[in-house]
């Protein structure tokens, strides 16, 4: 029976939510793009995915933007600048090594440290809504280093115009 | 365990009790005889001790005329002994062991019979159903070796609600024995999940202490988190993303609806009542800075308790309502602190190596819990609202959000389990159980993986 509710699943992250979900195993935007059909359409979240990176990593505990994540962000506000009808939803997520409590906290100080650079950047503060999701959807599925890297990230969710 | 299969129940299950028994809760009905012996104390547990050496007792299956109520005797009697062995004070004594068959409630008990086994403590009872259809259970708590009655009561209730009253006789003998009052006539709210690691469904349930009559309250289609019941037991308040953002609700277990808690501009979460359950504090996220609010559930007044630029969250209050214990990194790292329920005399309470987090005041006010993590390792604890006398309960991989039973004796939480491989395959989560000196940690039995658990009160 509990299978039967996974597929009945609605996590009111429509299409582009659940294609971020179909591409979770992937950890590198290289086997992104592979597991991927065809070009994306410009524009498109999977544009966003695939050429100009959807997300920013964390340390431990820690919201400071790396200088890896600045340029990520500088992509995605020249990605904004060029669509500027887009909007876009920045989610926080953390690791498994915390508090749920805790973790919603951090989760959403991530999400707005990426909007904020972001606003620094030029892009209009009314395209940018955050929302944490703290450590309950990991990337990741491991229980290494390795994939609590992976998961201590903001990822930039396109809410208007196509998902691929 | 199908846990649709009582989708039904809970609310007609208490209402319907409650008014029932307690109702009918008249002096000289449901109080039998109380004699208290001079020689009562050699029965007494003294659970303040660390290790407590549990006290042996026999509870003999109770009687009923007919087969019916003797089944419904049997029944009774296996929820008492479960709940009180897994109180880890009690040592119920295997049935094959007893000399004298066959004990009626009647009769004085041939104490030689149970001494020789070494049996404390004796329980007889009895099952009887009245001509009005209600389900009479009475029973008598012998101290064996002073051959004194210490406690006789009865109960009448209708005949579906057997269990309750097998709760009811656990909270009565326990009382009697250890001076404290039980917690075996309560709920657990919880989490329950299921599907794979990258895409849990979680929905909320509730269940028995003992882990019978398990119940979902929600469908699962939205992420719901962190449940924590009301004093009066009807109310419940948690996390949900049922509107998208992540939002405190208020469950009602009288109607099954679902109201979002106030009117706020960004995140709330971390929520838990006030103990007079007027008041529903928890944390507000506002561009990314989390702070603690209360909200009068009356008046609907907010106020906010806490402005820093630091994470401060898992919010709970003193049982007396004048302070609050809350988890902050305003020095540098994820901490527990106390303050006054005005916000004011803000002071940090752990100093300890690692990080702490989730308090949670005792009932009873002498203990606040905590989560710790330290080295890589999961804690879960207790210490004294002044910051002294820390202990550590017990570790893991993974052990979170410790919450107390209404007596401030036993704390639920909840354990994962590591991943073995990159595809989340080995991880699990369960709920425990441990005694606050940190003995008789036991896994509960639920219908799939649960976390988040929370104790409700008593019923009074």
């Amino acid at each position: 029976m509990f299978l039967s509710q996974v597929q009945n699943v609605n996590w009111k992250l429509p299409l582009v939510g659940l294609l971020m979900l179909g591409l979770s195993a992937c950890a590198s935007s290289q086997s992104r793009e592979t597991t991927s059909e065809g070009p994306a359409t410009p524009g498109s979240l999977r544009d966003l995915q695939v050429n100009v990176g959807d997300r920013v990593f964390f340390d431990y505990d820690s919201y400071s933007l790396q200088p890896a994540g600045q340029a990520t962000l500088e992509r995605q506000a020249q990605w904004l600048k060029q669509w500027t009808d887009r909007k876009i939803v920045i989610e926080g997520h953390c690791d498994e090594r915390g508090t749920r409590e805790y973790n919603l906290a951090l989760g959403a100080r991530r999400a707005n440290a990426a909007r904020n650079y972001l606003i620094s950047l030029g892009i209009s503060a009314n395209r940018i809504e955050t929302i944490s999701y703290g450590k309950e959807r990991p990337e990741a599925l491991g229980s290494t280093e390795s994939a609590w890297t992976q998961n201590r990230r903001a990822v930039t969710v396109v809410r208007s115009g196509p998902s691929s | 365990m199908n846990m649709t299969r009582r989708r039904q129940g809970p609310i007609s299950f208490m209402r319907g009790i409650a008014a029932d028994l307690f109702s009918r809760w008249m002096p000289g009905i449901a109080l039998l005889f109380v004699l208290i012996s001079p020689a009562h104390a050699l029965l007494e547990i003294d659970i303040t001790q660390g290790n407590v050496d549990p006290i042996a007792i026999s509870i003999p299956d109770f009687t009923g005329a007919s087969p019916e109520e003797a089944e419904i005797g049997a029944d009774v009697t296996r929820v008492i002994t479960n709940n009180l062995s897994r109180s880890g004070l009690f040592r119920p004594l295997d049935p094959r062991s007893f000399i004298q068959k066959g004990i009626s409630i009647e009769q004085t008990p041939r104490f030689g019979d149970w001494r020789i086994i070494d049996s404390l403590a004796l329980v007889s009872g009895k099952i009887s159903m009245e001509q009005d259809g209600r389900l009479k259970v009475e029973f008598r708590l012998w101290d064996v070796f002073a051959e004194q009655q210490m406690l006789g009561l009865q109960f009448f209730t209708s005949p579906e609600n057997w269990r309750r009253v097998g709760h009811l006789v656990s909270d009565a003998i326990y009382k009697r024995l250890t001076g404290e009052s039980g917690y075996f006539d309560t709920r657990i709210v919880f989490v329950a999940e299921s599907g794979p690691k990258g895409r849990r469904v979680k929905r909320l349930a509730i269940m028995d202490q003992d882990g019978a009559n398990p119940l979902f309250l929600t469908s699962g289609d939205n992420l719901v988190l962190t449940p924590r019941f009301s004093p009066n037991r009807q109310e419940i308040v948690y996390l949900s993303y049922a509107a998208g953002a992540p939002r405190v609700y208020l469950y009602n277990l009288d109607n099954g609806r679902q109201e979002v808690v106030g009117d706020f501009p960004g995140m709330t979460f971390a929520p838990r009542f006030s103990p007079s359950g007027d008041t529903v504090i928890m944390s507000l996220e506002r561009n990314g800075n989390s702070d603690i609010y209360t909200l009068d559930l009356r008046t609907r007044r907010q106020q906010r308790l806490t402005s820093s630029p630091a994470i401060d969250t898992s919010p709970s209050y003193s049982p007396d309502a004048r302070r609050i214990t809350f988890n902050s990194d305003r020095g540098g790292s994820s901490q527990i602190y106390v303050m006054n329920a005005d916000g004011s005399d803000i002071e940090r309470i752990t100093f300890g190596k690692g990080r702490y987090g989730t308090p949670v005041w005792s009932p009873r006010g002498d203990y606040i819990s905590f989560t710790k993590q330290y080295q890589g390792q999961f804690f879960i604890g207790v210490i004294r609202p002044d910051g002294s006398g820390e202990r550590v309960l017990t570790s893991g991989y993974h052990a979170e959000g410790p919450d107390w039973s209404p007596n401030g004796r036993v704390m639920v939480f909840f354990k994962e389990t590591r991943s073995v491989d990159n595809t989340g395959r080995g991880f699990s989560t369960r709920l425990w159980s441990v005694d606050l000196t940190g003995y008789n940690e036991r896994v509960f039995v639920t219908p799939g993986d649960a976390s988040d658990p929370a104790w409700s009160p008593l019923n009074k």
